[in-house]
């Protein structure tokens, strides 16, 4: 094991590590360039009439309706309640798929009976039954996350549980050799080796569960960045539009940062 | 004393395909403490025949006895090694070698004790945190016998376990694992692709047929140095004598 603090390192090695480090920075800093660079010709061009910024806003204005929406103290209750929604919709969407891929696994005749219905729901928009669930279960905040769950469930099923009947074979064998009971061979092996697996849906469900819950929020929310987007449109009000799709990035790459970070914390054994 | 006896053993695999006759009326005795190698052409149905004496597949007539009793499925009596460690990547090495018993429910302090003393004795211990990936090949290899030794097994098959490492290491590592089972004064069958191998380490050699196996030939194989080690007998006058032996019997043709 490489101690980095103590071990002295040839001139060659320590450019090479300035190398690397400068290389690093100069991509953030581009990074960060193209983002100023694009909101300063934005401001610029707006105020020169070159574009028209009723039709595309402007970031003045943009953040003079930031403030005020600060100000009446809806800011964060618009962000929050998305953020929950989607959570909940992705959390719920990868458990919830994980555990009927664990009963797909436990009895292989369902899986198979089941299969090709799995394969139609799959291909099926799921959006296209906002209006059912919305009839079923009402207008309101239910209606959203069950949207968002659905387009994540399926996949999630399929996926994790093609994951499951990936794992080697002979690790179950070697369970089988001490005796193991069904149920010991799943906690044992199925569902640890599969956990990057499971990541890796849960990863791909906060973009899918992202699209349920704005696409929610336009058909049914009095709340929510989709709402501000849908009811931004409605009035005209394109600053309103364009702020919240802003926040509404933000606040999904932050959620895939955060869910990404979990891969480090459980698959530390890979580094 | 027979340890374990394999009664009229045959097996036949069903596959959509159709069926292969793996083994076909198998007789063997294996005497308690006796180290005992199966050697066979590639395919003869050496793995089925362990998988069959451990429980894991069911034999289409015959019958598996240990200490006369039948077994019918995984046995306590039975610590199964195979080619690749199969040490689980996301727990580490302790947490490997104890996983059969806490799989048995038997994680308690004497077991426990044993665990320690191995890995103290088979020098493990200072790895016992360690991720598997961070372990070499051959201490991965220690790491599984530990694993099917802290069982406390009478009986243990091993699917060609060296397989997998260079030579060098293959040739160390059976040296330390055959001292350990010696130690252990376990009774061991096992399968191997590699003559000298089979003769470096058995008390017996079995000579199977082509696929359905059958027993061939039974070869005692005695030294006339003292304290036999793998590494040393390789070096006695009998032991060509004894591969020429093996060879011939395997009767391979290359095509
Ligand atoms: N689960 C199985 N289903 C069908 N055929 C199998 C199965 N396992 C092994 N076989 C076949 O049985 C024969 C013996 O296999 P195996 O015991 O693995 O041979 P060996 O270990 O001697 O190389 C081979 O022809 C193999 O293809
Ligand atoms: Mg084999």
């Amino acid at each position: 094991m490489l101690n980095e603090n103590k071990i002295e390192y040839s001139k060659e090695h320590e450019i090479f590590l300035k190398n690397v480090k400068k290389r690093k920075a100069l991509i953030i800093f581009t990074q960060i360039l193209i983002l100023v660079l694009f909101f300063a010709q934005w401001e610029i061009t707006a105020r020169l009439k070159i574009i028209d910024p009723f039709l595309v806003s402007q970031p003045t204005r943009m953040i003079k309706f930031l403030i005020k929406l600060y100000q009446n103290g809806e800011l964060f209750r618009h962000i929050f309640v998305t953020c929950y929604e989607t959570i909940i919709g992705f959390v719920l969407g990868t458990l919830i798929g994980t555990i009927f891929a664990v009963i797909l696994w436990w009895w292989d005749f369902l899986s198979k009976v089941l299969e090709p219905y799995l394969v139609v729901l799959n291909a099926l928009p799921k959006i296209a039954l906002g209006p059912i669930i919305i009839f079923w279960v009402g207008n309101g905040r239910p209606a959203i996350i069950i949207i968002a769950l659905m387009i994540s469930l399926i996949v999630t099923i399929i996926s994790v549980h093609a994951g499951f009947k990936e794992v080697d074979e002979d690790k179950i064998k070697l369970l089988k050799t001490f005796g193991a009971t069904k149920f010991q061979i799943l906690r044992y092996v199925v569902l640890p080796s599969s956990v990057p697996t499971i990541i890796s849906a849960l990863k791909i469900n906060v973009g899918l569960s992202w699209v349920g819950v704005i696409v929610g929020e336009f058909l049914v929310a009095k709340e929510g960045l989709g709402f501000l987007i849908v009811f931004g449109g409605q009035v005209a009000q394109l600053d309103m539009v364009m702020l919240s799709i802003i926040i509404l990035s933000i606040a999904a790459y932050i959620m895939y940062i955060l869910v990404a970070s979990l891969e480090n914390k459980f698959l530390g054994w890979k580094n | 004393m027979i340890k374990l006896r394999a009664k009229d053993i045959s097996v036949i695999y069903h596959t959509l395909d159709g069926e292969t006759e793996a083994i076909k009326n198998l007789n063997l005795d294996v005497k308690e403490g006796e180290f005992l190698c199966l050697v066979g052409p590639s395919g003869c149905g050496k793995s089925t025949f362990l998988n069959v004496i451990a429980g894991l597949v069911k034999p289409s007539s015959g019958k598996i006895f240990i200490d006369n009793e039948e077994i019918t499925k995984p046995s306590n009596k039975i610590g199964y090694m195979f080619q690749r460690d199969y040490l689980f990547e996301w727990r580490t090495i302790y947490k490997n070698i104890v996983l059969g018993l806490e799989i048995q429910k038997r994680l308690n302090g004497d077991n426990l004790k044993m665990v320690e003393y191995m890995l103290q004795k088979y020098g493990l211990s200072s790895f016992k945190n360690y991720y598997p990936r961070q372990l070499s090949g051959g201490m991965r290899q220690r790491a599984a016998l530990i694993r099917t030794l802290a069982l406390n097994p009478d009986i243990l098959l091993l699917d060609e376990p060296f397989a997998a490492l260079d030579y060098q290491t293959r040739l160390a590592v059976s040296d330390d694992i055959y001292r350990i089972i010696k130690n252990e004064g376990k009774t061991v069958i096992m399968v191997t692709h590699d003559i000298s191998e089979a003769v470096s380490l058995s008390d017996r050699v079995v000579v199977l047929s082509k696929r359905p196996a059958r027993i061939k030939d039974i070869l005692e194989i005695k030294f006339s140095i003292k304290d036999r080690t793998p590494i040393k007998v390789r070096e006695a006058p009998e032991f060509k004598d004894y591969f020429n032996l093996i060879w011939k019997e395997l009767d391979i043709h290359v095509e």
